[in-house]
């Protein structure tokens, strides 16, 4: 008797094990949450997948605002928030296998184009953002497009600025408003290690944000017009040798995390070890979320140049949100996502609740918004972020994302800046180095 | 009919080792057949796959960082034995010494860090490892006058944090293995050693180390291949798979990169035939040189 049992009990575990591999599409190992925002019994469920946790507060304010006014298409969003490369891995696997993929989802601009190989399993979204197309800056449409078609909705410009410690300055008699080139940076800088032992800014090795702000100034970038990499370039070996130059003077230095956008280097941000980030408008959120000492310490000003007169940003990063081939109701996904994002409200909600600066430039001028005395934003910084970003208005440069991005991304950051900035490997010898890798892995 | 098919002396045999033959044909030949057909194609997810003959073997051979993710897991796989073998067999001998006090607690305590999970663990270890002065290694640093090491920015520094951890994780379970190889040492032995007055040293060299042998064999075998898979060791050292300068990046780190993340598997299979080919060539060579082939006297 207990033999029979036994084989039962061998022959059930094996067909066990053999049907209990499969797993529901929809286990997906974030953080989700359910928004309703007055949803009634009939809504339609939409999952949207996303690497950053405020653009889940948007949604929520802007669903609210959708099911008020369309009763008969009301939604509930399942938000799930992934970290950064866990997310688009999925994402990638889901979409390309057409299984388990949600019905919205954020892409980071520098994975985009990894997502427009081949046939791209997205929707195109052109009809939705028509109504809207004369009051958002094209180019940030044009990041995420292909053949004419746009795949992905973008959440701002993104222009870059200087954020500086005016605390750290004013201890070494330094007033940011002075330093206009990369000269005066170097002379501010080497004040202000003399008189504070502190840095100026930092050397970033993981990230490219200071390299494209010198390619920029430049009118270079990291590729050329056909979209093939170039990044042993002259303008490339220029950018660099300033930076390295300003890293010998202690004026920069590199900092833990690799670059100011990281959860180590908010710490030394925060403990006052270093001056000045260049980053993008939308750093503002990290500062007022992870870095609360600083409140009413940090002025924004537009990023030095290499002479005066060149162009002083460029927009950096940028999510573009897109609809799955796969969504279980596609236009009203794609209906949703550009009342969420390129409506005039949405933009004003954009700029109130993420603090980034919006792609309908039209809000830049409305100062009821931008200067919202509750603004949290306006409350932290000392000088308001729109007077500087209208007087860069028209400088706002754009490095361009094509196929071999995300290849140029991953060497310079994990290899080239490194070798530079760490290891003081000669500029030129680095940046070969670097175009041959880039090359070889693109062959 | 059917009770006497069950019954047979010459049926139950196929049928006790049919689960591992299942398991065997779809978890590990019919993955290993399909890679190995995938290496030779061009294969994006959601697009027609081509066949483009030896070209990704070859742009493997040029490949640089392929390389550095080779060298990486060799070096880590030959540290790691180089600790993972002879402290655990050392701790496993003082444990089973008669009148080794607090046996249990040891054993156990050893052994806890392989419940740990990796994520939890790595997390932690690289908090440890962190390059900001507050950091726990760096403040212990600090109590001697060294200042602050940017641990996993650095080769050597990187690997001193990942060679730590996979000790830290698995010294207790090696340790266990040398356990079980001592049980079966018959004590007979060591007593005959006694009477010939033989010293604690030779009763190591010339009794402990020769009968656990076949426990070696299995330890070192199984640690090859875990060195050369490492991963998940790696990814949550370095917070993902990017590491500065590639130091920590694995074979198994660039099959994912190159599978997952760049969606190019048919790159990515050959990366795991060859890493494939190196697991088997050293093990067979391992398992020659220590006479596991040659048949029992």
């Amino acid at each position: 008797m207990k033999q029979r049992w036994f084989i039962v009990l061998v022959a059930m575990s094996m067909t066990l094990m053999l049907f209990g591999c499969g797993q529901s599409p929809q286990s997906t190992g974030g953080d989700s949450t359910v928004l309703d925002a007055g949803a009634g019994e009939g809504a339609t469920e939409l999952s949207y997948w996303t690497f950053v946790e405020l653009h889940g507060q948007h949604f929520e304010k802007m669903l609210g605002k959708w099911n008020e006014a369309n009763q008969d298409r009301q939604i509930k969003l399942n938000v799930t928030v992934m970290p950064y490369d866990d997310m688009h891995n999925k994402l990638s696997i889901a979409v390309q296998t057409g299984v388990g993929a949600p019905d919205i989802a954020d892409i980071e601009l520098g994975k985009f184009p990894d997502f427009l190989a081949g046939t791209p399993q997205l929707e195109p979204l052109n009809d939705v953002i028509d109504p809207y197309r004369g009051t958002i800056v094209k180019s940030r449409v044009d990041l995420y497009s292909k053949g004419g078609q746009n795949y992905g909705v973008p959440t701002h410009v993104g222009a870059s600025v200087a954020f500086y410690n005016t605390e750290i300055l004013e201890q070494a008699g330094v007033d940011y408003k002075t330093i206009e080139t990369w000269e005066d940076f170097k002379q501010a800088g080497i004040k202000v290690y003399e008189a504070t032992g502190k840095y100026m800014g930092t050397a970033d090795t993981s990230a490219t944000w200071q390299a494209s702000m010198l390619l920029a100034q430049q009118g270079s970038d990291f590729t050329d017009e056909a979209g093939k990499p170039v990044v042993n370039s002259e303008a490339m070996a220029k950018g660099m040798a300033i930076l390295k130059d300003l890293q010998d003077n202690n004026v920069i230095a590199t900092v833990a995390g690799g670059q100011p956008d990281t959860e180590e280097a908010y710490g030394e941000f925060n403990a006052g070890n270093y001056a000045t980030a260049f980053m993008p408008l939308w750093q503002m959120s990290r500062y007022t979320n992870y870095m609360k000492d600083l409140s009413g310490k940090i002025a924004i000003a537009p990023i030095p140049v290499i002479e005066k007169g060149m162009p002083r940003s460029v927009g950096g990063g940028g999510t573009g949100t897109v609809v799955t081939k796969t969504a279980k109701d596609v236009q009203l996904a794609k209906d949703f996502l550009a009342f969420a994002k390129l409506s005039l409200d949405a933009n004003k909600e954009i700029w109130n609740t993420l603090g980034f600066d919006p792609v309908n430039m039209d809000v830049w001028e409305m100062q009821d918004v931008t200067h919202d005395p509750d603004n949290q934003f306006v409350r932290y910084f000392q000088n308001n972020p729109f007077d500087v970003l209208n007087e860069i208005k028209s400088e706002i440069q754009l490095i361009k994302s094509t196929s071999a991005t995300p290849t140029i991304n991953n060497v310079l950051c994990t290899i080239t800046f490194n070798e530079i900035f760490e290891d003081g490997k000669d500029i030129k010898e680095a940046l070969d180095a670097a175009q041959a890798q880039i090359e070889q892995e693109l062959k | 009919m059917i009770k006497k098919f069950l019954y047979s002396q010459k049926v139950a045999p196929y049928v006790f080792v049919l689960p591992f033959i299942f398991v065997f044909i779809f978890f590990w030949v019919y993955p290993l057949g399909s890679s190995f057909s995938m290496s030779f194609q061009k294969i994006q997810l959601g697009q027609e796959a081509s066949w483009i003959g030896f070209s990704n073997y070859e742009k493997l051979m040029g490949d640089g960082v392929f390389l550095k993710a080779v060298t990486n897991s060799a070096v880590y796989m030959v540290l790691t034995l180089a600790v993972l073998i002879p402290f655990p067999m050392l701790f496993a001998v003082l444990i089973n010494n008669k009148f080794m006090w607090g046996r249990d607690f040891f054993k156990s305590s050893f052994f806890f860090p392989a419940l740990t999970s990796v994520v939890v663990a790595g997390t932690i270890f690289r908090l440890m490892f962190g390059e900001m002065e507050g950091s726990l290694i760096n403040s212990v640093l600090g109590w001697f006058g060294i200042g602050p090491v940017k641990f996993l920015k650095g080769q050597v520094t990187g690997f001193v944090a990942l060679v730590s951890l996979a000790t830290w994780r698995w010294t207790g379970v090696n340790m266990l293995y040398f356990l079980a190889g001592l049980k079966n040492i018959p004590d007979e032995y060591y007593e005959a050693a006694s009477m010939d007055g033989a010293s604690s040293f030779q009763k190591l060299t010339r009794i402990t180390m020769p009968l656990l042998k076949p426990t070696t064999i299995y330890v070192l075998t199984i640690s090859i291949y875990a060195g050369l898979a490492m991963f998940i060791e790696s990814m949550m050292l370095w917070n993902g798979n990017n590491s500065p300068k590639n130091i920590g990046l694995t074979i198994v780190g660039y099959l994912y990169r190159q599978g997952i993340e760049k969606n190019n598997l048919g790159y990515a299979a050959a990366v795991g035939i060859v890493l494939l080919a190196i697991t088997m060539i050293i093990n067979l060579a391992q398992l020659a040189f220590s006479g596991m082939f040659k048949k029992e006297d």
